[in-house]
């Protein structure tokens, strides 16, 4: 349970005083994706189908994945069309 | 005090009315007997630019609530009506109005719930409502519709209430009966109830008014799992509590324009009474003249109108009742397979830790429209008169009126 605030500090109508940012649902998976930057065509397909929309495109064009927010899925390594992408263990 | 103008106004007329003064941002409603009227009259009012409001024509309750809900975060004025099948469709967006705290005004033109369907008055619906947070005002008359529709958005939109009100009004009682109503000009409806102001909440990019605004965002209604869900419910127990305190100041302001001084539960012939009825909406006024006429044969009868059922003023009710030693609860209501109808509950919850307390029975009457008539308003006080000679409560539920009792 919270030890954050008591019901007498939260704003009214159930308003978010955190960003959802703050939210770090990383945690909820088991496994991560790993990427083999010397496979990987720089398609971007992974960053376009992520669900959590965690994987980003660094300025040389190839993914790189937040783990502070994702959540295991996998649809990144099933959609890579050139199996850059392992799922390993956290 | 100003002038004020009679209109002859049946009571949905009169909620038309009173809203049309207000002139809210958005009304949406969905037609059902016996509360058509009023939408019907209020459509009139858009099409003839007698109101600046935006109408929406929606297909159903659901959407009618859930477009106020929409409206109303917006920050918007927003206004429906509805009665019975159509409040029960409104359910689960009722408990999202109140705890999103959107101060929604909603007239309820009491109906019986089907089934069997029965368009016909009675208070199962409002009353399967009273847990989802809202204000629930009760009206006696139509002049009592009018004045709550002016009032409540005051009550709803007071900076430590912010809840949506419910003014309920007994279905083709009041809703199709035409009656002398004073209303006040335009203008001073429109001063009266000034703009609608925010409060500041703290949102995630600091401090905002509690509205959807892309200026100041916010996120209003996301998902509130074991950490923070309970906390949010005490915020609307508070809202409340603080709103049996502030509806009182609502009520003198608005006796100080119109004369009308309206109290939570107000008592008649109440001080040397041996016995007194207690009830809310339009039977009350039929139970008052049961009243003047015990008196003139000499019975010490009284009587107690409860207004405003959410929230329950348990101090002011106590204060209304006073010494009587018997009561009567009479209720359009049955609670399925519970001890005793709502209101009952509700007073005997008040009255239990006291050790001075009236005797209690409760008493249902006019369910699906059927009429309460002095005979049956009398047998009340005939079975309240057994229970004060007796010195006891033998039978603490009766159903009046129905065949076979």
């Amino acid at each position: 349970m919270s030890k954050e605030r008591t019901w007498r500090e939260l704003p009214k109508g159930a308003v978010s005083y955190r960003s959802s940012r703050d939210y770090k649902t990383g945690d909820w998976g088991v496994d991560a994706p790993r990427i083999d930057h010397g496979k990987c065509v720089k398609c971007n397909l992974c960053h376009m189908l992520c669900p959590e929309g965690c994987i980003a495109v660094k300025e040389d064009g190839s993914p790189e994945p937040n783990l502070e927010y994702c959540k295991g899925c996998g649809i990144c390594a099933k959609e890579c069309p050139v199996k850059a992408i392992e799922m390993v263990r956290k | 005090m100003d002038k004020q103008i009679l209109m002859g106004l049946n009571g949905n007329e009169a909620v038309a009315y009173a809203t049309k003064q207000v002139n809210p941002d958005v009304v949406a409603a969905y037609p059902i007997t016996p509360q058509t009227i009023i939408v019907e009259r209020f459509s009139e009012y858009v099409a003839d630019g007698l109101v600046d409001t935006e109408f929406v024509a929606v297909e159903s309750e659901h959407s009618a609530m859930s477009c106020s809900v929409g409206a109303s975060a917006a920050g918007a004025r927003a206004f429906t009506a509805t009665a019975a099948n159509g409040l029960a469709l409104m359910w689960e967006i009722l408990y999202i109005a109140s705890s999103l705290r959107l101060p929604i005004v909603m007239a309820v033109a009491n109906r019986a719930l089907s089934g069997p369907i029965n368009i016909h008055n009675d208070h199962s619906d409002a009353m399967g409502a009273r847990d989802s947070g809202w204000i629930q005002v009760y009206c006696e008359n139509a002049q009592e519709v009018y004045d709550s529709c002016v009032t409540a958005w005051r009550m709803a939109e007071h900076m430590k209430v912010q809840l949506p009100v419910m003014v309920c009004l007994d279905g083709f009682t009041l809703s199709h009966t035409m009656e002398n109503v004073m209303t006040l000009p335009d203008e001073v409806v429109k001063k009266f109830v000034g703009e609608r102001e925010f409060v500041k909440v703290e949102s995630h990019l600091g401090e905002a008014e509690l509205r959807l605004n892309p200026d100041a965002p916010i996120t209003m209604g996301p998902l509130d799992l074991q950490d923070f869900y309970y906390e949010h419910k005490m915020h609307q127990v508070e809202a409340l509590k603080d709103a049996l305190k502030v509806i009182k100041d609502v009520d003198k302001d608005w006796a100080k324009v119109s004369g009308r001084m309206y109290e939570y539960v107000e008592p008649y012939l109440v001080d040397d009474a041996e016995v007194a009825v207690i009830g809310m909406g339009s039977a009350m006024g039929t139970v008052r003249h049961v009243v003047d006429e015990l008196r003139v044969e000499g019975v010490k009868a009284g009587m107690i109108k409860l207004r405003l059922f959410r929230p329950f003023p348990v101090a002011e009710l106590k204060k209304a009742v006073g010494d009587v030693p018997v009561l009567g609860v009479m209720e359009k209501c049955i609670s399925f397979g519970a001890p005793a109808s709502p209101l009952m509950e509700e007073i005997m919850t008040a009255y239990y830790s006291d050790q001075e307390k009236p005797m209690m029975a409760n008493y249902v009457v006019g369910l699906g429209g059927r009429d309460v008539s002095p005979a049956m308003i009398r047998e009340i006080y005939g079975s309240l008169l057994k229970v004060k000679k007796a010195g006891k409560v033998s039978k603490l539920m009766s159903y009046i009126g129905l065949r076979g009792e």
